[in-house]
């Protein structure tokens, strides 16, 4: 079932992230490296406020592991807004060679896939690879004005400001182990408020023919962590690992992890941001200290545009699956 | 080859995610945006109320009313309370004339940073521009067939 | 009595409303143009005036009325000037609550920013 890659020689050295206050406000605030004031952070635009994010976070990375610009073979990242501007203008600043990635809210672990495929292969030695999003610049593309008074379907998620990188190079105290990339599948699902339902069956899809190739169970791993399926996709998702028999137990989602209950955020997180910052600050720390010791990320996107929407399209969904492994002290 | 959009399975699915829907607490919202949207009218009475007392006429008075709510919602959502109050009540912060405002004011600010002419001016009819079509052609539509039948 | 004839009425209409957007697709903006769809029907039958009349801001307020006024400005054109005032009347009597949506939505676009 189209093929699963497993890696020997690609590590994460070095991670980090920048969120927005909202995400700074809820349960893994502390963890985030840098916690913004507010969404437009000194800038006149909300695009620009998450293009700085993005390259804060890239910085922070860089800073971290003492590297230099001429240190980098590649920068691979992407973001939701049209033309990848986020990423792109990002990317600007750096002057190194980029490729920007899409794939919707999937973006982290497709540009961490593709990162390591180019690590493993010997022709590049250290990449950057990173995802943002803002909740204001995609309310702004895909949904209303913010400050437009509508009130928010139950079943919709709340797109994070946050962004999110990471360091895949030679050596790291954790190792990018296996990747599967997504096919893209479409269940007929058109309610562009209840994505994560859209998205579960991809989810699922990646997640099944990552174990069926690599003859795994989902208890192989200490933690399978989905990307933004918010909290009705996670719970669709359980019931498509039912029918197959699965076993759901050690299943969570970032989405899920971002924001408290009081917080009106709804379903939860999305957008790319939510498995870049929930794995560069919450995942990676627990798998160096060995709190986990094997990771199953799977990030979610839904591959819709405006303009597909309005003429009634079903949403094709996407998910790629990377696993991160704990390097143990020896 | 089938598509797996239009397999059984994947009808089977969209039944599944119709049930595991969360129910929304329908009473409740209707409570809400029956209380705000019966507040926002009752200002409305109270200006018009007392611009009436001042000697105006009802039929100025009413109109001193939709701009007084007009100014009063521009106001409000240029501060960031307009959203605020939407969440709470829904289509009761919508309906009134104060909702057709908020969606003319929301555009305009937040595309101002793509400029005056394309961004603030051009968007600021994004949802206002077709209550004013489908408002003026409904009312010529229906207002000719009134007055040539009757 | 007049306040809270008001209310209720109002109020009644905005949870019609609320019903609508919980229970089908349609949208915030569907749902302002079918009530404004909805008035100016109302109003050739000659049935807004009535509840004007009764309910004052309760059915003034929304945006029904606007619909209302609309026709009534049709209707009052026509017999005023014929078609001329059919094309003429109907934004003629709305300019005052237009003009002032796009006066005021322009200032407030200029002087404040988005909070997000």
């Amino acid at each position: 079932m189209n093929k699963t890659f497993t890696l020997k020689n690609v590590y994460v050295e070095n991670t980090a992230s920048v969120v927005g206050p909202t995400e700074g406000a809820g349960p893994l605030g502390d963890l985030f490296d840098v916690v913004i004031p507010d969404d437009i952070y000194g800038e006149n635009s909300w695009e620009k406020a998450e293009r700085k994010m993005l390259l804060e976070s890239m910085g922070l990375c860089m800073n971290k592991s003492n590297y230099q610009t001429e240190d980098f073979d590649m920068i691979l990242a992407g973001d939701l807004l049209g033309q990848l501007i986020s990423a792109n203008f990002a990317a600007r600043d750096l002057l190194i060679p980029f490729v920007g990635v899409f794939g919707a809210c999937s973006t982290f672990t497709l540009s961490i896939g593709l990162g390591s495929l180019l690590v493993e292969s010997g022709f590049m030695n250290r990449v950057l690879a990173g995802a943002s999003s803002h909740h204001e610049t995609a309310e702004k593309t895909f949904r209303f004005p913010t400050e437009l008074g509508v009130q928010r379907k139950a079943t919709a998620t709340w797109t994070m400001s946050g962004a999110g990188t990471v360091i895949l190079g030679g050596v790291g105290p954790v190792r990018v182990s296996e990747v599967t990339f997504g096919r893209v599948v479409d269940y007929g699902l058109k309610d562009a408020n209840h994505l994560g339902a859209a998205m579960a069956p991809a989810a699922f899809d990646t997640l099944n023919r990552h174990l069926t190739n690599l003859g795994k169970k989902p208890e192989d791993y200490d933690l399978i962590a989905t990307g933004d399926l918010g909290s009705v996709g996670h719970i669709m998702l359980k019931h498509l690992m039912g029918d197959k028999s699965l076993g759901s137990g050690n299943l969570t989602d970032c989405g899920l992890l971002i924001y408290d209950t009081r917080q009106d955020t709804h379903a939860g997180a999305s957008g790319c941001g939510a498995s870049a910052c929930v794995f560069s600050s919450h995942f990676f720390p627990l798998l160096v200290k060995g709190h986990i010791n094997r990771l199953l990320l799977i990030a979610t996107g839904a591959l819709f545009g405006q303009t597909t929407a309005q003429q009634k399209e079903s949403i094709p969904s996407i998910a790629h699956a990377v696993c991160f492994e704990r390097v143990s002290d020896q | 080859m089938l598509k797996e959009r239009e397999s059984p399975q994947a009808k089977r699915y969209a039944r599944l995610v119709e049930q595991e829907k969360p129910r929304v607490s329908l009473g409740f919202n209707i409570l809400r945006a029956f209380l705000v949207g019966g507040s926002i009218c009752l200002v409305g009475e109270t200006i018009k109320t007392y611009l009436i007392s001042y000697g105006m006429s009802v039929e100025t008075a009413g109109i001193w009313m939709s701009i007084s709510l007009i100014f009063l919602s521009a106001l409000l959502t240029g501060l960031g309370v307009y959203d605020e109050i939407a969440r709470f009540g829904g289509a009761g912060s919508a309906i009134p004339i104060t909702g057709f405002a908020n969606s003319i004011v929301a555009p305009a600010m937040e595309f101002r940073s793509e400029g005056a002419i394309l961004g603030l001016a051009a968007r600021m009819f994004v949802i206002a521009g077709p209550v004013i079509v489908y408002g003026l052609i409904s009312a010529t539509v229906f207002g000719l067939i009134r007055s040539v039948l009757l | 009595m007049n306040y809270l004839l008001a209310f209720l009425f109002g109020g009644v209409i905005c949870a019609i409303g609320q019903v609508i957007l919980d229970k089908s697709k349609l949208t915030q903006a569907d749902l302002m143009v079918i009530l404004v769809i909805f008035g100016s029907l109302a109003s050739a039958l000659g049935l807004y005036k009535p509840l004007v009349d009764m309910f004052g801001a309760g059915a003034s307020a929304p945006v029904s009325n606007f619909g209302h006024v609309l026709t009534q400005g049709v209707i009052e054109g026509y017999q005023e000037n014929g078609f001329f005032g059919v094309l003429q009347g109907g934004m003629a009597k709305a300019a005052a609550v237009l003009g002032a949506s796009i006066i005021f939505g322009f200032f407030a676009g200029l002087l404040f920013r988005p909070k997000g």
